[in-house]
């Protein structure tokens, strides 16, 4: 903490930089540091340089950033997500070699590669980025990419909502990126228990980076879920009844409606340790009446929900992908559907499991422990669905399937180990321990990462026009499958050798083999990363040899496919009428599925706006005024966002009308290239004989 | 046969997640419940092997069944029939569910035995050992009341008594766990918590802090001794030593050290030895939890509240 505020400046100046502290004292920990801080500058720097040299301000300003379209939100989310995802892989192979470094004795000073206030912020900004600026941006965008398609919407219900929810969240992952570079990160871990995260033991801005990143993308993900929801019950094509419903939307609507529920708690906890930072309050601390145990309830009543909201959506891509490379039906769709709302219910009902150890009764950690293992019965059996769906089969080995096949084989060790944390008595020894580090890795990476990932090969197509290559995707995919194998299994044997989660050092050389084996993971995990941006790349400068015209790459059931790629902005080019459940798949098995419609008609599209980009401007500057006391620039930008609303409030919007002349040229266009483009059957899936028109002979599913 | 080259990846990767879980059991560990020193531990390890067992009822399907799937439906070269349009059988509905019903009924049952059994609150037999435990930034002073002795980062039992732990913190929540003899619980300012348990062999074992405090939160560990009953009357009958856990001595523990800079804080050596001390005093363990029980008056607290400040490590000695 700096001596006095400046009523200019706040806490600001310019000690808080890790360059300070290189100069102060050079040692690997600092270099690491200003590395970091170096590499977000000269980033910056790099891609302000790139779009002037390219002319692409303009572009970026007119074409995405104010553009209301539900799909290139969700690109956006993606792209956000990717990026946080590199520095969050990054930290954890930092995090890894430090641990290769960390053995130590009980008498001397902590010594390895980063000193032990900086492995914590890693820590901390590691759990924060991957759960908050990754998994959620990476299922949120492909939500938004996807649903709308899928239930034959135009948009999202509020699509400047949308555009509001993703300025809230940019502003969360700027928040935590800026914080490499002025000040510090919290040191609490993702979760920020207080006392510990209280003022008293952690003063300064490191707690505050935290609180402010997690409200403010925490309100914009609790809008997130309100939009998804509003528009699976409203804005459904004509017969798309509930039962109709790709099980991607019905896990979306699960996750929808979760968000509704578990994200305000998150924002209550956040908001009671801010309130406890800046103004005396004493919902957590130490005295005064204050009592720790409610955060954690509080924060865990939306903590174990969140992992379910992580996960849901994986399950919606694994139960999409799985039917179409096999070419064949969904096996068991009513039960699948049954399932994820049971999963979506029972996830609220489990919380406690976060805190077996706190002290309470055998009683109540008996009930918790029962319905935690409950809530794998409904997970079981979808997995058990997506083999009866591949079972009797046509398997094309693509991609997306090795990164199934990794989720079968890893995912069911995971909820093994999950089991095992159910029952409290076990519980005891690997609670806090880094068996249950192994654990939550062991679902979120192999569900959540590894559903993402498939669903972004599976329908990157459908948003830029060109196939993923499919040898780079596979490799990209086999190298995440070992990373994770590598990183984390040895992970469980340390928890149950006894070392706790967070240690920046330990005296126990017996954990040093483990921790080489891990090492080497976090390489293979490097590698993935890489092979993941090459994959884009290479794939980039081959569009047009992978390009798919025709919409339809893989052969699917869904609406989604029905349409060009990358699809228009209007999606479709009259509002379908559903008939069956797989409806598009109906439509290929009765005669000349790319009809044109009898009619065209004007479409009316939400008009761009830069509304979004205020608000999320605005928030920034409270976020970041609030962190660093700056005061008369926090009362400015907060009254800023209720005034913007109100300006637009009192605005009077005209949506933006595309003409049915224009929308009949795309789309005769559209429909006489897929007649002139000859149809390949899933033999040449992965080959450039696929312009995206599949051998609807060959539909079967 | 590039498709049988990826599903042999496959299987080799399955393997190798096989093999890290079958190794961990075969790897001899110090400091862990894997080489149980009591009763508590034992059952622990007990039912995790259970736990395991009953569960592959439901897991070994799928490691075999999907390598199988994909081999035998493979696009390249399928063995099997297709039946794209066969989505439904009310047979398979039966067994696909009922199974992880069946599972998760017999893991609930073992669930409420073990957990009822393994409640840290019930004393394992009649007059346990009374020792308290005061989890401080980066140590633990442990109070054995009825012997007049504290120690710091030393934990002595007799083999074959049951003790009792109550434990309370003079800072931010920590958790004490000492994975050979039993499992871990929060320690609380202003709260107590109970962990009990007994050994069964004589040993040394490792407890520590599992819940992160802080810059030197990785060196927060203390040893544990069970000891014959007659090297433990031994140990009891050597007193405290020269130190005496008065409100003076407990001041200097309270700053955010580790043992070693305590040590010499106190004008010790500054190795990694446990530190003996007298405890005359009664009731140090209901004064540190009374301090956060009288809101308002803040440092009047035997030893202090709050956060001790920077100053004050920086004057030792």
């Amino acid at each position: 903490m700096n001596e006095a505020t400046s009523p200019i400046f706040g806490n600001l100046n310019w000690q808080v930089t890790p360059y300070t502290d290189l100069l102060r004292d050079v040692n690997s920990s600092t270099i690491v540091g200003a590395g970091a801080a170096s590499v977000l500058v000269l980033g910056t720097i790099a891609g302000v340089a790139l779009l002037t040299y390219m002319r692409w301000w303009g572009p970026l300003y007119r074409n995405w950033l104010t553009s209301p379209d539900a799909k290139k939100i969700g690109i956006m989310y993606i792209a956000l997500a990717l990026i946080m995802l590199a520095r969050g892989i990054i930290e954890g192979f930092v995090m890894r070699t430090h641990q290769a470094t960390a053995l130590g004795t009980l008498a001397q000073q902590e010594s390895g590669l980063v000193a032990p206030d900086h492995f914590a912020q890693l820590f901390s900004t590691h759990g924060t980025i991957m759960i908050f600026f990754v998994a959620m941006p990476l299922l949120i965008g492909l939500i938004n990419f996807v649903l709308p398609q899928q239930l034959g919407a135009r948009d999202m219900a509020f699509p400047v909502v949308n555009q509001v929810s993703l300025g809230l969240t940019t502003v969360g992952a700027a928040l935590v990126m800026i914080s490499l570079l002025i000040g510090k990160f919290g040191t609490g871990g993702w979760t920020m228990y207080p006392p510990y995260t209280g003022i008293e033991y952690s003063p300064g801005e490191g707690v505050d980076y935290w609180l402010w990143a997690i409200l403010i993308s925490g309100i914009g993900s609790t809008l997130t879920g309100m939009n998804f929801a509003v528009t699976i019950f409203k804005e459904r094509a004509p017969g798309m009844h509930f039962m109709r419903m790709p099980l991607f939307c019905w896990t979306s609507l699960c996750v929808a409606i979760m968000m509704i529920y578990a994200m305000p708690a998150l924002t209550v906890s956040s908001a009671m340790l801010a309130l406890d930072r800046y103004a005396g309050f004493h919902f957590f601390t130490n005295e005064a009446g204050g009592n720790m145990m409610n955060y954690a309830n509080i924060f865990w009543m939306f903590g174990h929900p969140e992992v379910y909201i992580l996960i849901l959506p994986a399950f919606g891509v694994f139960s999409e992908i799985s039917s179409t490379y096999s070419g064949k039906r969904l096996y068991g769709y009513t039960s699948l559907v049954i399932a994820s709302m049971s999963i979506a219910v029972i996830s609220f009902t489990v919380w406690l499991h976060h805190f077996f150890t706190m002290g309470q009764s055998a009683g109540v950690n008996i009930a918790f422990g029962i319905a935690t293992m409950i809530i794998g019965i409904p997970t079981g059996v979808k997995i058990y669905d997506w083999m009866a769906t591949m079972w009797r089969g046509r398997v094309r080995i693509t991609a997306p399937i090795v990164y199934l096949t990794g989720f079968f084989l890893l995912f069911v060790i995971g909820g093994l180990s999950g089991i095992i944390l159910a029952n409290p008595s076990i519980d005891y020894q690997v609670h806090n321990s880094t068996f249950l580090v192994a654990h939550f890795h062991n679902v979120i990476i192999p569900g959540v990462l590894y559903g993402m990932l498939a669903g972004i090969h599976y329908w990157f197509p459908k948003a830029f026009g060109f196939r993923l290559d499919e040898a780079w995707g596979r490799r990209t995919a086999f190298l995440f499958v070992g990373g994770f194998v590598f990183t984390f299994l040895p992970l469980y044997v340390l928890g149950l050798m006894g070392m706790p989660r967070r240690s920046p050092t330990f005296q126990n050389p017996d954990f040093m083999p483990w921790m080489y084996i891990a090492g080497f993971g976090a390489v293979l995990m490097l590698c993935a990363l890489t092979s993941l941006f090459w994959t884009f790349w290479t794939s980039y400068r081959n569009r047009l040899a992978l390009a798919v015209p025709g919409g339809d790459p893989w052969n699917g059931s869904t609406l989604e496919w029905s349409t060009p790629a990358p699809a228009p902005e209007w999606t479709f080019p009259r509002i379908p009428h559903v008939q069956a459940r797989h409806d598009w798949g109906e439509t290929k098995r009765s005669n000349d599925p790319w009809r044109a419609p009898k009619q065209y008609c004007d479409i009316e599209m939400p008009s761009n706006t830069p509304h979004g980009l205020l608000i999320a401007g605005a928030s920034f500057c409270f976020a970041f005024a609030m962190v660093w006391h700056i005061w008369w620039l926090a009362i400015l930008s907060f009254l800023a966002v209720p005034g913007l609303i109100a300006l637009r409030g009192m605005m009077i919007i005209e949506p933006k009308i595309i003409k049915a002349a224009e929308v009949e040229e795309a789309d005769c266009r559209f429909r006489q290239q897929v007649a002139n483009l000859s149809a390949v059957t899933r033999a040449d899936e992965e080959t450039s004989r696929n312009r995206g028109v599949p051998d609807v002979s060959e539909f079967a599913g | 046969m590039v498709e049988a080259k990826w599903i042999a990846r496959c299987f080799l990767f399955a393997s190798i997640a096989g093999s890290a879980s079958g190794l961990c059991a075969a790897e001899p560990m110090r400091e862990s419940f894997l080489q149980p020193m009591g009763p508590v531990a034992d059952e622990q390890f007990n039912h995790l092997l259970r736990v395991i067992g009953i569960t592959m009822v439901v897991i070994l399907p799928v490691l075999v069944g999907v390598p199988l799937i994909l081999w035998r439906y493979r696009y390249s070269a399928p063995l099997g029939e297709y039946t794209p349009r066969w989505e439904f059988s009310k047979k398979l509905e039966w067994v696909l569910w009922g199974v992880p019903v069946l599972v998760v009924v017999v893991l609930a049952s073992w669930l409420w035995y073990s957990t009822q059994k393994l409640d840290p609150y019930e004393p394992l037999g009649p007059e346990p050992l009374q020792v308290q435990a005061i989890g401080l930034d980066w140590k633990w002073v442990f109070i054995y009341p009825d012997e007049g002795i504290a120690t710091v980062n030393e934990l002595a039992l007799p083999v074959g008594r049951p003790v009792e732990l109550t434990l309370t913190t003079d800072t931010v929540m920590q958790s004490l766990l000492i994975s050979s003899l039993t499992g871990q619980i929060y320690a609380m300012p202003g709260m107590t918590t109970k962990l009990n348990f007994a050994a069964t062999r004589p040993g040394v074992a490792e407890g520590e802090n599992t819940q992160f405090n802080g810059t030197s939160f990785g060196r927060q560990k203390f040893t544990v001794r069970a000891m014959t009953p007659t090297d433990y009357a031994t140990w009891t009958a050597g007193g405290g030593g020269g130190l005496l856990l008065d409100e003076a001595t407990y001041t200097i523990l309270r700053r955010q050290t580790v043992l070693a800079e305590a040590r010499q804080d106190l004008g010790l050596e500054g190795t990694a030895q446990p530190i003996r001390m007298r405890a005359t005093e009664d009731g140090i363990l209901e004064r540190i939890v009374a301090k956060y029980h009288t809101s308002g008056r803040r440092a009047h607290g035997w030893g202090g509240t709050g956060r001790p400040s920077d100053n004050s490590v920086q004057t030792a000695e």
